[in-house]
């Protein structure tokens, strides 16, 4: 140890082979995971090169023929795909605006709720159905409210007639939504509950003191406390927006039919996939890639502009 | 600097020192608050009651349903809400069906080895990344950060999983997705807040970084084990999507959620029925009860675990929460 460094205080600069020599364990511990992410995601990036090639399985990615544009030219004629496209953006907005407020309105009844043993029970209730397949998640709704579901089982007693609603393509999007809320909503309300928590309750009192009523302390200092976090949130759900979900609409699919089930995520599987039609699904899968990242570039200047973080500091 | 990381900081500020703090304001109201109005109080209660409701009522008109009697059943014109002869019957029936007892034991299995897998890998590349001046943790960071942000999407995965011969093999459904670099992320930073003394003595003693990982902050981070293991176990059940890719021919390798799926969603043939299995053109639907008890199997294991784990959720899921 040199002198100088005695007087700073730092440890020494040590050069990078003796560093690498100290730390070879720690590296070497990283290298499953690396190894692991290298092949199953680095290595297909390289396969987006197909979007560009008319793919041939037997021949692999280096001998298949390029087409330079043509899948996309093809994929902007064909009228499945903007209606894939047109679901997406659809159920998009549907569940930004009956989805969203859920969890903060939730996370607030929640967060007023006193006893402690109480609240506890509910969270671990509400978080539950997050941990449920979509699968299950969907068969709970089927045996709910489904043709031979609770509800029509009701309704039949009593002669009402039947309410056809899980295979109804024009309330899909209800319906989707609200099988999203029993799933989600409960575990989403875990970073609003957060952000109320770390609100100073000194304002609280201050507010009350200067004889705010409890709305305009609502207003006034939860709602502002919470901005922060509901903006971050809606950027990711803005960026998010051509990504409704995948195993809900692949299960529902044949229930209500393809023309309102289909969403740019089943869209690759069902085109790409499932006829062996690989690189226009690859292009398919990088047209929305690249629409995505525009959107959330998009969503997180708009937060900037709002004066908020977003997803980082400007 | 993420937002998310504010929001931690935030979080975490303020559950350590006001913790007891906030204890005693939830179970007495502070003087300067008004007492809630009967109406409010009502309102509130009845949301609360609901949302419960919603969550609980299909869960138990399931499980009731699954130990019916075909008898109980036919007289409730369906499901069944309220107990009406318990019989355990649709579950001897249904574990007698080599299928189902087959996808029990392949999803267990994926659910085993998965977890192991993954978290042997996320634990060893967490605190690899740990200790904030070893060589070359950050480029690594950085590799690991992309891939949250880029991946080559459904089609180029496929074909490398394929052309590494994973179609109709197990790890198809394991390795792929066996990294959550979300979960690195949320081990790694309660990694890199054990205490620097706590390591320091161990390596005083002669610990390497092997015997620190395994003896000093595994078991003082048990809690944040636990939820991550939970969160992986629960990815491997429920897998679904990558049966559907890499083998749905098979049904001896079927887990139990994709027979679920066949048997309950697609209305395909049930164990139990005449012609049970996916060969037969007349595959009968099958009893309610057994249907029902198919969905509850899946539920099972989960229901066990979660009540251990889910304390933990709020330290687990936050510190890590939206991290980018």
């Amino acid at each position: 140890m040199s002198t100088a460094d005695l007087r700073t205080g730092r440890p020494p600069r040590l050069s990078w082979l003796v560093r690498l020599r100290r730390d070879r364990s720690l590296l070497l511990m990283t290298v499953p995971a690396v190894a692991l992410l290298v092949v199953f995601n680095y290595v297909p990036l390289f396969g987006l090169l197909t979007a560009f090639q008319e793919y041939d399985p037997l021949v692999g990615v280096w001998h298949s023929d390029w087409v330079g544009l043509d899948q996309f030219r093809q994929l902007l004629g064909d009228r499945l795909f903007w209606e894939s496209m047109v679901n997406t953006l659809y159920l998009s907005f549907v569940q930004l605006v009956l989805f969203f407020p859920v969890p903060i309105a939730l996370a607030l009844l929640l967060n007023s709720v006193l006893s402690e043993r109480l609240r506890n029970f509910i969270q671990s209730v509400v978080y539950l159905p997050h941990f449920f397949s979509w699968v299950l998640a969907i068969t709970v709704f089927q045996q709910m409210l489904g043709g031979a579901g609770v509800l029509n089982q009701f309704l039949r007693a009593h002669d009402i007639g039947t309410w056809d609603i899980m295979t109804n393509p024009h309330t899909f999007a209800l319906l989707v939504t609200s099988q999203a809320i029993w799933k989600e909503a409960g575990w989403s309300i875990i970073v609003f509950l957060a952000a109320l928590a770390a609100i100073n309750t000194d304002l609280y009192e201050a507010a009350a003191a200067d004889g705010a009523g409890r709305w305009r302390r609502l207003w006034h200092i939860t709602l502002p406390g919470l901005r922060g976090v509901i903006v971050l949130m809606l950027v990711l759900r803005l960026g998010n927006a051509l990504s409704v979900g995948f195993e809900q609409f692949l299960v529902q699919r044949d229930a209500v039919g393809h023309d309102a089930a289909d969403v740019l995520d089943t869209f690759s599987f069902y085109y790409g996939i499932a006829t062996g039609n690989y690189s226009y699904g690859a292009a398919a899968g990088l047209f929305k890639s690249i629409i995505s990242l525009l959107l959330i570039w998009g969503a997180n200047k708009l937060a900037h502009a709002f004066g908020e973080d977003g997803l980082y500091r400007r | 600097m993420t937002n998310a990381l504010t929001i931690e900081r935030a979080a975490t500020a303020t559950a350590e020192p006001d913790a007891a703090a906030r204890r005693r304001r939830r179970t007495a109201r502070p003087p300067w608050e008004e007492p809630p109005t009967p109406v409010g109080q009502a309102a509130k209660g009845l949301t609360l009651t609901g949302m419960l409701a919603v969550i609980l009522v299909p869960l138990w008109i399931i499980v009731v349903t699954s130990l019916s009697s075909p008898g109980a059943v036919n007289r409730a014109g369906g499901l069944v809400i309220w107990p009406d002869g318990v019989t355990i019957e649709a579950y001897r029936e249904m574990l007698t069906d080599s299928t189902v007892r087959t996808a029990l034991l392949v999803s267990l299995g994926i659910t085993l080895v998965g977890t192991a897998v993954s978290m042997v890998v996320s634990v060893l590349c967490a605190y690899g990344l740990s200790r904030s001046r070893s060589f070359g943790h950050r480029f690594v960071l950085v590799l690991l950060i992309v891939t949250m942000f880029v991946n080559g999407g459904l089609i180029p995965t496929f074909l490398v999983v394929t052309g590494l011969g994973g179609y109709d093999q197990w790890w198809a459904l394991i390795l792929p997705g066996s990294v959550s670099v979300f979960n690195i992320l949320v081990l790694r930073s309660f990694y890199s807040s054990t205490s620097a003394d706590l390591i320091d003595a161990a390596r005083i003693d002669g610990a390497g970084e092997w015997r620190t990982l395994w003896s000093i902050v595994l078991p003082t981070s048990r809690a944040v084990t636990a939820v991550i293991a939970l969160f992986y176990a629960v990815g491997y059940w429920n897998s679904f999507f990558n049966v559907m890719l890499y083998m749905p021919t098979d049904s001896e390798k079927w887990p139990l959620q994709y027979v679920l799926y066949m048997y309950v969603n697609r209305g395909n043939g049930m164990p139990g029925s005449v012609n049970s299995g996916f060969g037969s053109t007349h595959a009968q639907t099958a009893p309610l009860s057994l249907q029902m008890a198919v969905v509850v199997l899946t539920l099972v294991p989960l229901l066990i675990v979660y009540p251990f784990v889910q304390k933990h959720f709020r330290t687990g899921v936050l510190t890590g929460a939206i991290k980018g």
